[in-house]
């Protein structure tokens, strides 16, 4: 395993993290109506890759239904939108908030039990709730969703929910490497690493990992109003599994054990599933393909991979 | 819960369709577990393996036809399924063994992807029927209601595999090889047996299980894409309750699961599905571990 995760940001990740988010602020000026949708859509995407890397890649934890929070926190913004008259804003704070209480009930029966049984457990809470959504007809509209969600009055062009959209991402994404950065940050990259010594010095590992657990889906319940935000529907897919294993694989993708991999990931997948997808319809078949040559010859990513080489040059 | 009348004979018909969706549901799930405590690996390909099951038994039985086809699709498509499972066992799976649980599990995502796309590719997206030989069609009367004849084949066939199961656990070498490498693989390396070869036949069986379970269930749904979705998600949810690894466990599952969701469609159709997972998350909340031990 990679160590020191957070020196992997050096002031040259920082400016190229802001030439990056500088380069994303006039690309609505000229590119095509589309493509500003695509990268909005890679915006979304990234906040819940990165949300799952936070308890995964960091946390060591088998998180393998991190899609359940993210349709909870879609939903939650979704009824909130169509079925009261409540302000807009109570939606943007109750998505994350339903999406982080989501996490710590389950989270709580999770964190008692090893490694695989984490894993197994949350599959099998998180398909509860999969379950319910896909059948309450009058409450969730059952496998159809919801559709013709309202935008908030202020984010009336594609241009305005673009920059919405990246300005919350970008927020999320500041807060997120601040969290990683911090006492709290390093002690859970610790317990990944060696659980039974920082129990040993006395940290309450089940807390830390209820904690991050907590904050990991809030993103992921705030990653999904923004999805609303933009697509205005929800579909109960929003929480089924294999969407939990196409984040994994975002994250695999990008590197686990960095901290911008997953967002690198969930462009080049989001990306490819547009253009590919236009071709043929063997889209998963390509993934399938993908992910096997990913496990066999780059473990650790392509963020991981060229931070290595560039680390060997130097 | 809307008030239905319903009499018992109601209840104990529908008691019989759960105890027949139950055998299905074992005979998958015993494969999948015997996979977890052989290799400890969630095998998420189980239910593409399952679904290219149904699809090779339409085409064995309706190449040949007849109650013969039946027969032989019964016969052949585990052994199709088996061999698919094999050959990416042993030309991609056998190398990933020394990695973390996170890989293998995501290689066995990556199988269900490609065989997923790969029954689009061969089948198409359309829905295919598989017929019961003459004597398994029709209905017989149970409880004064009309009982399908091939759910009385079910309820043979899965105890059927449940003896078989319990003969070459206990009283073979292979399975006896096996079980101690679910307890400790170490062991068993250092005692001289390629425990590579081990993972190998544990994959396979637990793979032609969910060929059989596949075959098994044809003729009574419609062939389609997407009939693993669901199928996996019940059976992750089987195997946890009934502790991982432990295939008496999944019986024990598989049994609440079928009666809890064919008897929840007379109390609350509407809501039916739901029924079996809560009666999984009560048995997690009061056992977290499964109802039985999990065998590592």
């Amino acid at each position: 395993m990679p160590k020191g995760v957070a020196n992997l940001i050096p002031r040259r990740g920082l400016w190229s993290a802001g030439g990056i988010f500088f380069a994303l602020l006039i690309v609505p000026q000229f590119a095509p109506e589309f493509y500003v949708y695509i990268l909005t859509l890679i915006f979304v995407t990234a906040l819940l890759a990165m949300s799952l890397n936070l308890v995964i890649g960091h946390g060591g934890l088998f998180q393998f239904h991190h899609a359940a929070f993210y349709g909870v926190g879609a939903y939650a913004f979704a009824l909130i939108l169509t079925k009261t008259s409540l302000p807009v804003w109570v939606g943007f704070i109750a998505g994350p908030l339903t999406a982080a209480v989501m996490g710590l009930l389950i989270g709580w029966f999770c964190v008692r039990l090893s490694q695989l049984y984490f894993g197994m457990l949350q599959i099998s809470l998180g398909s509860l709730i999969w379950a319910i959504v896909f059948r309450w007809y009058k409450f969730t509209g059952g496998d159809d969703g919801i559709h013709g969600i309202p935008r908030p009055s202020f984010l009336s062009s594609s241009n305005k929910v673009y920059y919405f959209v990246l300005l919350i991402v970008t927020f999320c994404l500041i807060v997120m490497y601040l969290i990683l950065k911090s006492p709290f940050g390093r002690t859970l990259q610790a317990i990944r690493d060696n659980p039974q010594r920082c129990e040993a010095v006395g940290v309450n590992v089940r807390r830390h990992q209820l904690m991050a657990i907590v904050i990991a889906t809030s993103f992921a319940g705030m990653a999904g109003v923004l999805f609303v935000v933009l697509e205005r529907f929800v579909v109960p897919d929003l929480l089924f599994w294999t969407l939990s294993l196409e984040i994994l694989i975002m994250c695999l993708l990008g590197g686990w054990f960095t901290f911008a991999g997953p967002v690198l990931g969930a462009a080049l997948i989001v990306a490819l599933r547009t253009f590919v997808g236009k071709y043929t319809e063997y889209w998963t078949l390509i993934l399938g393909i993908i992910l096997i040559l990913l496990i066999f010859f780059l473990p650790e990513g392509v963020m991981g991979y060229f931070l290595r080489i560039s680390e060997r040059s130097r | 819960m809307p008030g239905q009348s319903f009499s018992f004979a109601a209840l104990g018909s529908q008691f019989l369709v759960g105890l027949s969706r139950a055998m299905i549901l074992f005979i998958v799930c015993a494969g999948l577990s015997f996979v977890l405590g052989v290799l400890r690996v969630p095998n998420v390909a189980h239910g593409a393996l399952y679904m290219l099951g149904a699809f090779s038994a339409y085409t064995i039985s309706t190449r040949i036809g007849g109650s013969a086809g039946f027969w032989l699709a019964l016969v052949l498509a585990p052994w199709v399924v088996a061999l698919v499972s094999l050959i990416a066992e042993r030309a991609l799976f056998c190398h990933l063994y020394q990695r973390e649980h996170l890989m293998l599990l995501l290689f066995t995502f990556a199988l269900s992807l490609i065989l997923s796309d790969l029954v689009k590719f061969v089948w198409g997206a359309t829905y295919r029927s598989v017929l019961a030989p003459s004597f398994l069609k029709g209905f017989v009367p149970v409880f004064g209601s009309p009982f399908p004849r091939y759910n009385f084949f079910l309820l043979i066939m899965g105890p059927l595999v449940a003896v078989g199961l319990w003969l070459f656990t206990n009283k073979t070498r292979m399975g006896k090889i096996c079980r101690a490498a679910a307890v400790d693989r170490e062991m068993v390396g250092a005692l001289g047996i390629n425990v590579s070869w081990v993972f190998a036949a544990a994959f396979v069986i637990g793979c032609y299980l969910a060929g059989l379970g596949g075959a098994l269930v044809a003729p009574t749904v419609s062939v389609t894409l997407g009939m693993d979705h669901t199928l996996i998600i019940e059976a992750f949810l089987i195997v946890t309750i009934g502790g991982l690894g432990n295939i008496w466990g999944a019986l024990v599952g598989s049994l609440l699961f079928g009666i809890t969701q064919s008897l929840g469609v007379l109390f609350w159709p509407q809501f039916a599905i739901v029924f079996p997972y809560v009666a999984v998350v009560i048995v997690l909340l009061l056992r977290p571990r499964g109802l039985l031990k999990s065998v590592w």
